[in-house]
């Protein structure tokens, strides 16, 4: 299997919300316990090493991209 | 404390009274006789083959050190002769428990089968396991072993390895076919052939206290994270032989080894662990560690096994159990080369099999001591995240490392012929046999890897019977099970571990690795086999 980038929600905004939501009222700390858990069982569900390896891909590349991006700037001031 | 358990006596021998270029000549010197030497100078010796083993020491160690003897390690030793007083000494465990703060998480069973002649463990201190080893080295003739017997100089000549022996009279030379360097972790062969030995250095230092005490602690492996006892760190509890008890504790990166060391430093915090403090110290050391191996575990004709060639952390018994396996994997290339009756290229599938193990071995124990001992605060919270899980999921459980224990690796090997038939399981070409109750021809109950070693520790072929017997090449043992000499597999448990048909044929490596397997075997088919599995093979690297 491979990684699934189609949009799978049927309403999207409703999953977006859902993450948002879980957040509400947390302090960073607890946030990053929150999304540390969720991770992990998100991760188990999906129960398949090939997929998880290509979605920290696709998720790192997106902090490289704007490290880059904010160098690029830095670079132009 | 327990601190010398056993002296030996330093023997001038006749080598020794040589002078200038007249020097003796034997074919394979091991150097250190520790659990890794001591196993591999007997299976050589087993083998037919003389041996001289040095050792710099003359006696047998300080503390309880390795204690964690694994089933395959267990299995060697009765090829050596050793296994059975090994087990009646040790205790015999198979579970292990995982606590976090106060209560249990899980627990898990190695062994949860039967039908095996060897429990997943047993915890034996090191000192008896040398002491066994040396008692077995003295009934055999082939061993030559000199203690205070240091080797200070090595010289690599095309045909042999000429070593400088320092001892109380002075040095001496000698001249050996095949060194087999089995000298620990600080191995002074390996610096004198000039190799590296990189690795991680892990930061966090862990406190080992063996306290001698009665309790009524069940024979398991407990391991805890952030107990109520050492807060934030992790802590271990194991049982030995004789009331004894190793506590393992991890402590603060920073923390001062020589005031945490103190015996009244130690005493409360086992206290608190314990819930009394009516124990006395056996032995407490510290440390730190580091995972490492040797690029190359051969260097021209000196080989290196055990924590010579690679170094594990602790947690999850792959040290001792590892330098066991070296010592079985390369006993009999050895003994082959030896005998010329393989090239020496054999040798080189020690490097492959052996270093892959410790690369896995290294992986594992890396691991677990990451989640011990979290490197950053996303680590921290990562594993904050598995513990909490772990008490309402089953996938969490899994998650939870408190140390993988020690199994034999299976190799990716020339030596292997790959499958060409259809197998739902059983072991591959690279694994080591699994045992397997079975009953002899008079009735009586026995193991196949009891039958194994009948056979002498052989390539051997395990035949499940299909009329008449196949016909083995020459200087192959066989097995037969539910043939016409006798061995019936009464429960089927042979049958079911083999994936075995009538007709299903393993060969058996001598180190009892499967080398190939087939369900209608052919002569040709099984030289062809024999012949790879013995380096026979043009190109094998």
């Amino acid at each position: 299997m491979t990684l699934s980038t189609s949009s799978n929600f049927a309403k999207p905004d409703d999953a977006f919300r859902a993450i948002v939501e879980a957040h509400r009222g947390l302090s960073d700390a607890q946030s990053a316990d929150l999304d540390a858990a969720l991770v992990l069982v998100l991760a188990n569900h999906i129960g398949d090493i090939a997929v998880l390896y290509e979605a920290i891909a696709l998720a790192k590349r997106r902090m490289l991209d704007a490290s880059q991006q904010q160098q690029q700037q830095q670079q132009q001031q | 404390m327990v601190q010398t358990k056993t002296q030996f006596g330093y023997r001038r021998h006749p080598d020794q009274n040589r002078a200038g270029a007249d020097v003796a000549e034997h074919p394979v010197v091991v150097v250190g006789a520790g659990p890794v030497g001591l196993s591999l100078a007997i299976d050589l010796a087993q083998r037919g083959q003389s041996v001289v083993l040095l050792d710099d020491a003359d006696r047998i160690g300080e503390g309880s050190r390795a204690i964690c003897f694994s089933k395959r390690s267990l299995e060697f030793w009765d090829r050596l002769g050793v296994g059975q007083r090994m087990v009646d000494k040790g205790v015999v465990w198979s579970v292990g428990k995982i606590f976090h703060g106060a209560s249990q998480l899980y627990q898990f069973n190695l062994l949860p089968e039967e039908g095996h002649k060897r429990p997943a463990f047993i915890n034996l201190q090191q000192f008896y396991a040398e002491a066994y080893l040396v008692d077995r080295v003295q009934e055999l003739s082939g061993i030559d072993l000199r203690w205070r017997n240091k080797v200070i100089g090595l010289e690599q000549r095309n045909d042999h390895v000429l070593l400088t022996v320092e001892t109380p009279d002075g040095p001496y030379r000698l001249h050996a076919g095949f060194v087999v360097a089995c000298d620990g972790a600080r191995s002074s062969l390996r610096q004198m052939v000039g190799a590296e030995f990189a690795g991680q250095v892990f930061e966090d230092q862990f406190l080992i206290a063996d306290v001698k005490m009665t309790a009524a602690f069940p024979t398991e492996r407990w391991f805890w994270f952030d107990p109520p006892f050492h807060a934030g760190r992790s802590a271990l509890l194991h049982k030995q032989p004789d009331d004894i008890w190793r506590i393992d504790l991890q402590l603060h990166p920073d923390a001062d080894p020589v005031v945490e060391k103190r015996p009244e430093n130690v005493r409360p915090r086992i206290a608190r662990m314990l819930g009394h403090d009516k124990f006395d110290f056996e032995w407490i050391s510290l440390y730190k560690f580091q995972c490492r191996r040797m690029d190359k575990f051969l260097h021209g004709r000196v080989i290196f096994a055990g924590d010579a060639a690679h170094q594990v952390s602790p947690f999850g018994a792959r040290g001792a159990n590892s330098g066991l396996e070296d010592a079985e994997n390369i006993a009999w290339k050895l003994d082959r080369v030896l005998r010329g009756s393989s090239p020496e290229a054999l040798l080189e599938s020690y490097h492959t099999e052996r270093s892959a193990a410790a690369d896995e071995n290294i992986r594992e124990s890396t691991r677990s001591t990451d989640f011990m001992a979290p490197v950053s605060q996303q680590e921290a919270r990562l594993r904050k995240a598995v513990l909490s899980l772990a008490k309402e999921t089953e996938f969490g459980k899994r998650m939870v490392n408190g140390g993988r224990l020690s199994v034999p690796s299976t190799y990716d090997t020339p030596l292997s012929t790959a499958d060409r038939d259809a197998w739902r399981g059983g072991p591959r070409p690279g694994a080591s046999m699994p045992d397997a109750p079975i009953a002899a021809a008079s009735g009586q109950s026995m193991f196949l890897t009891e039958a194994f070693v009948g056979k002498g520790a052989q390539f051997t072929l395990l035949e499940f019977g299909n009329g008449a017997a196949i016909d083995a090449p020459e200087g192959v043992e066989t097995i037969r099970i539910g043939g016409g000499d006798g061995l019936a597999d009464t429960r089927g448990l042979a049958g079911t571990r083999y994936d075995a048909e009538p007709g299903t044929t393993y060969l058996l490596r001598p180190d009892g690795y499967v080398a190939a397997r087939f369900r209608h075997p052919t002569r040709p088919a099984l030289d062809a086999a024999l012949a790879r599995a013995a380096g026979l093979n043009r190109g094998l690297s």
